[in-house]
């Protein structure tokens, strides 16, 4: 076994040292019949070029976004990650570390999340940062119970247009205790509506910028009228590349904001692992969950960082805990900041202008098409488009052509029939103007067949 | 040893003025090297980046556009290398020594498994494109499944919890939906005195209350003290096993027909199923629901502080309480169920704790390291962790003290009645150990034990490696002895920071770097 050092030598020789004459009398503990007396029922070991052909295999029977014209979002989108992100992370210093609870050799690890704090403070225009969540829709679903701590009320109203994903994982987080989560039908957003919704109860109202079907809103007049009533703005951020061209939700007056950082350093990988943000204002920082890293001296005055805060987390506080997180997305951390450090101001605005221009040219292309429209008043890289047929058979006909549309809406809102005939497009820098060709082609067949 | 002049080096005037009498005009002392922020190195017109021209185009970003300056300072890719490789080299890792902290299973991670998930069929995937276009993928999390099953004795698994404590959640959830359809409204988790944080964290998310059950004089639980405790408010029990003292619950089927005979349910921390992998089912035990960090058991390299996941495994009784979405083997080959619905499978679930369906390039990770280990291996790795960690308490307990009897599983703890008058106390005596060129062990968990020093070697340390961390301790316990105080107080004196002030980052937080005046 080419990850097992212990010879047989060696293993006498301590068991031996230990007084014992087989490992089995180091199991004595286990109730007799509970230790097993055969192997469990599954393959021996394999060789390294075994499991590579297991791999491989399994890898065969997909589709690998960049083998097509691709064009899904809907909260995870496929951007170019330069290859020196995914060397940098590899290193095994970084790779193969704890948590930095010994800051004294864990400077690599603290001195990037401090980086990364700063950057997404910037880009969210928030005071600051907390060094992870799991990704966006379980930062969301923390954000909810943080503004239920900052404000000491338990009414979370959820807008319509919030990515379905994150308001059932809203509900489930609220479901156990007596927190209330109150969801707005789904589609158009309505700002009076929203307003009217705030009462003295209400802890926070959430909300997403580019909204889940791809509008784009300035939520200002939405923080002025929930701060009027002492409740906070939550913003939802799926696409963190659109902050590179659109207002940042702090601007707006945002009191949190949570997203999903996927898009920037961390590939598709089948939904997971990706890092959520959680950005907020100074003021409420004790009530923030997760880890943060701040900076502060040595003994012998030089700079360094730690991690800090520490008696808001369960390891400290236990049921009092500010959340049950532990273990949060530190390598996607490190690809985030990583590829960010990459781009800078220049390349985190340019390529949010690659991502949109190329969207407009698209979403022309297609509205183009009898029968085919574009729904939305505003976009970033992803909008809506109205098919003359079923989105979810259209986009399984696609597929067979080796051309991947899009996500019906029907399949995050099965129960809606006003989703049926609709297609939700991203649009990155991925994408060519030959994929581009490649779709309308295909759908223009489709439409007039 | 020459120099550029092509002289002999003066040994003693290099030795005399070797370590702190050097001064340099850098600040670096040879390949230890100092770094900037990103902030002071880079500017915001600098680029890593080249990316295509935008042509002309009409906005359509509906007039919210961002004009004033971000503040993103960029470097150039020679830059951006040198900067993160050398902040690389200020990291301990278990790539450089052994990692001895108790109950994080700091074990070897193996690099196929890196090169695996990077395969783009699986790396290149999205969450959301049809489901036929996944079918590898989904064979992928039913193969994984069907491991975690086999191994832990289980009919059901949850895969989408993205961690540890995510996956606790689950468990709980489950629990107390498990509790609603029986109509009953418990309100109290019971939880060891020597759980993790996260368990009572937990419980608490889910509105329940904690009730703390003590341990005994052997570090297990007091079963007639759970027994007192159990009664209709009780809902379950969050138990670590083997427990966070290293030590198999001698009474876990007791403990489990006790919590079951009072209506309850049987929550299994599964943080320490190393030591077990292979040799015990936790379903032979009447386990209801265990996570599995796939970051310890199943070395999933843990990255500075994640990605972990933790899929939960459940019992037949909690089973159809599960957390969408899964896999299921449809007409077509598999499909997902991604909702709840009021009939069909997912009528009873709980709902949904995640977007998309989990930590999918950690599941693939881990069923590398499961298929590169096999039914043989798997079990060969909880007898040589058992072993590595029996050995190291072998060797120490004379020296120091052990707070168990042995047998111990596959981590060791000792207190710090060794060190009494000593001046030495367990913080320092770990920092020490940084000097020696080791991450201390895990200090002060649990906290049944005063000063706790828990060491976990793991499998994949030899035994000459163990053998030379044991001489490394059984140094400083020599020097703790003789009063050599000053080589503990001041410790760590060779890493890249000497001890940080960690009261001052605390009491004026200074989390964000922001442009000097």
């Amino acid at each position: 076994m080419r990850y097992l050092p212990l010879s047989q030598t060696d293993r006498e020789a301590m068991l031996a040292k230990i007084g014992v004459s087989h490992v089995n009398d180091l199991f004595k503990d286990v109730p007799r019949d509970a230790l097993l007396k055969e192997h469990v029922d599954l393959p021996t070991h394999m060789s390294e070029m075994e499991v590579e052909r297991e791999f491989n295999g399994f890898a065969n029977k997909n589709v690998p976004a960049g083998s097509v014209p691709f064009f899904v979002g809907a909260g995870a989108y496929r951007h170019y990650v330069p290859s020196s992100v995914d060397h940098l992370i590899q290193r095994g210093e970084f790779l193969t570390a704890y948590t930095p609870y010994q800051p004294e050799i864990s400077q690599g690890t603290l001195q990037a999340l401090y980086e990364f704090q700063t950057q997404v403070a910037q880009i969210t225009g928030m005071e600051v940062s907390n060094a992870s969540m799991y990704d966006g829709s379980t930062a969301c679903g923390e954000a909810v119970l943080m503004a239920r701590r900052a404000t000491r009320k338990k009414k979370a109203i959820l807008s319509g247009t919030l990515n379905p994903q994150y308001v059932e994982v809203v509900r489930t987080v609220t479901k156990y205790t007596d927190d209330v989560a109150v969801v707005n039908p789904v589609g158009t957003y309505f700002l009076d509506d929203l307003i009217a919704q705030i009462d003295d109860e209400t802890s926070c109202v959430v909300v997403q910028n580019p909204d889940f079907f791809g509008n784009i809103q300035d939520y200002t007049k939405l923080a002025e009228a929930a701060h009027a009533k002492k409740a906070l703005l939550v913003v939802v951020v799926t696409e963190v590349v659109s902050l590179g061209a659109v207002r940042s939700p702090g601007s707006m007056g945002a009191d949190i904001v949570v997203g999903e950082g996927q898009s920037i350093g961390n590939g598709l990988t089948f939904g997971g692992p990706y890092v959520g943000l959680l950005a907020t204002r100074q003021k409420f920082v004790r009530t923030m969950p997760g880890r943060v890293c701040g900076e502060t001296v040595d003994a012998d005055g030089k700079r360094g960082f730690v991690l800090t805060l520490s008696t808001r987390e369960q390891h400290i506080r236990r049921e009092k805990a500010t959340s049950n997180i532990c273990t949060n997305a530190g390598l996607c951390t490190l690809a985030f900041t990583i590829h960010m450090t990459l781009l800078g101001e220049k390349g985190f605005r340019h390529l949010a202008q690659l991502n949109h221009a190329k969207a407009v040219t698209l979403a022309d292309k297609l509205d183009a098409i009898d029968g085919v429209s574009v729904l939305n008043d505003s976009f970033f890289n992803e909008f809506t488009v109205s098919l003359p047929m079923g989105a979810a058979e259209a986009v399984e006909r696609l597929a067979d052509q080796d051309v991947i549309a899009g996500v019906p809406l029907s399949r995050l809102y099965p129960d809606n029939p006003d989703m049926t005939n609709k297609l939700l497009v991203a649009v990155t820098e991925t994408v060519t103007e030959d994929d581009m060709d490649r779709l309308v082609a295909e759908l223009k067949e489709l439409a007039h067949a | 040893m020459l120099n550029n002049q092509g002289r002999q080096t003066d040994i003693n005037t290099a030795a005399a003025l070797s370590n702190n009498n050097v001064t340099t005009h850098s600040g670096n002392r040879g390949l230890d090297q100092e770094e900037l922020l990103i902030y002071e190195i880079g500017n915001s017109q600098t680029c890593g980046v080249d990316l295509e021209e935008v042509g002309e185009f009409k906005n359509r970003l509906g007039g919210v556009t961002r004009d004033n300056e971000i503040g993103l300072a960029g470097l150039s890719e020679p830059e951006c290398m040198r900067h993160y490789t050398r902040l690389s080299r200020k990291n301990y890792a278990i790539d450089m020594g052994l990692y001895p902290l108790g109950s994080c299973t700091m074990k070897h991670n193996p690099r196929i498994n890196e090169k695996v998930v990077r395969l783009p069929g699986l790396g290149d995937i999205h969450p959301l494109q049809p489901v036929s276009t996944v079918q590898g993928a989904l064979d992928l999390m039913d193969t994984l499944a069907h491991w975690l099953k086999t191994l832990t004795g289980m009919p059901a698994v949850a895969m989408s919890p993205k961690a540890g404590a995510h996956g606790e959640l689950c468990g709980v959830m489950a629990i107390k939906a498990a509790l609603d359809k029986r109509g009953e409204n418990r309100t109290v988790i019971l939880a060891p005195e020597s759980a993790h944080g996260t368990n009572p964290a937990t419980a608490a998310l889910c509105g329940y209350k904690i009730k703390n059950i003590p341990s005994t004089k052997d570090g297990r639980v007091d079963l007639q003290a759970l027994k007192d405790a159990l009664g209709p408010d009780v809902a379950g029990i969050m138990l670590t096993n083997p427990n966070t003292c290293g030590l198999f619950e001698r009474d876990i089927i007791e403990i489990a027909d006790a919590v079951h005979a009072a209506g309850g349910y049987f929550y299994c921390d599964g943080a320490n199923f190393n030591a077990i992998v292979g040799k015990v089912r936790p379903g032979d035990l009447g386990v209801d629901a265990m996570h599995i960090n796939l970051h310890k058991t199943f070395s999933t390299p843990h990255g500075g502080g994640g990605p972990g996941a933790g899929p939960v495994v459940l019992s037949e009784a909690l089973a159809p309480f599960a957390p969408v979405p899964y896999v299921v083997h449809g007409e077509d080959g598999f499909d997902l169920v991604e909702h709840v619905t009021d009939d069909g499978c997912s009528k009873d679930s709980f709902g949904r704790m995640t977007a998309f369906h989990g930590q999918m390039g950690m599941n693939i990770r881990a069923l590398a390291f499961m298929m590169s280990h096999g039914t043989d291996g798997l079990a060969r790795v909880a007898e040589d962790s058992v072993l590595n960690a029996n050995y190291v308490m072998a060797s120490l307990s004379d020296v120091m003290t052990a707070s168990f009897d042995g047998p111990c599983m596959h981590e060791c703890l000792f207190d710090d009645r060794f060190l009494a008058d000593t001046g030495v106390a367990t913080l320092d005596f770990a920092k020490a150990m940084i000097d020696e060129g080791y991450h201390p062990m895990t200090m002060y968990f649990p906290l049944v034990v005063h000063g706790a020093m828990l060491i976990e070697p793991t499998e994949s340390e030899s035994k000459q490696s163990v053998d030379q961390f044991v001489g490394s301790l059984r140094h400083l316990v020599e020097q703790a002895k003789s009063g050599n105080k000053d080589l503990f107080s001041g410790a760590p004196y060779l890493a890249p920071r000497k001890r940080l002030d960690e009261t001052r980052a605390a009491r004026s937080p200074v989390l964000r770097w922001t442009k000097p005046e």
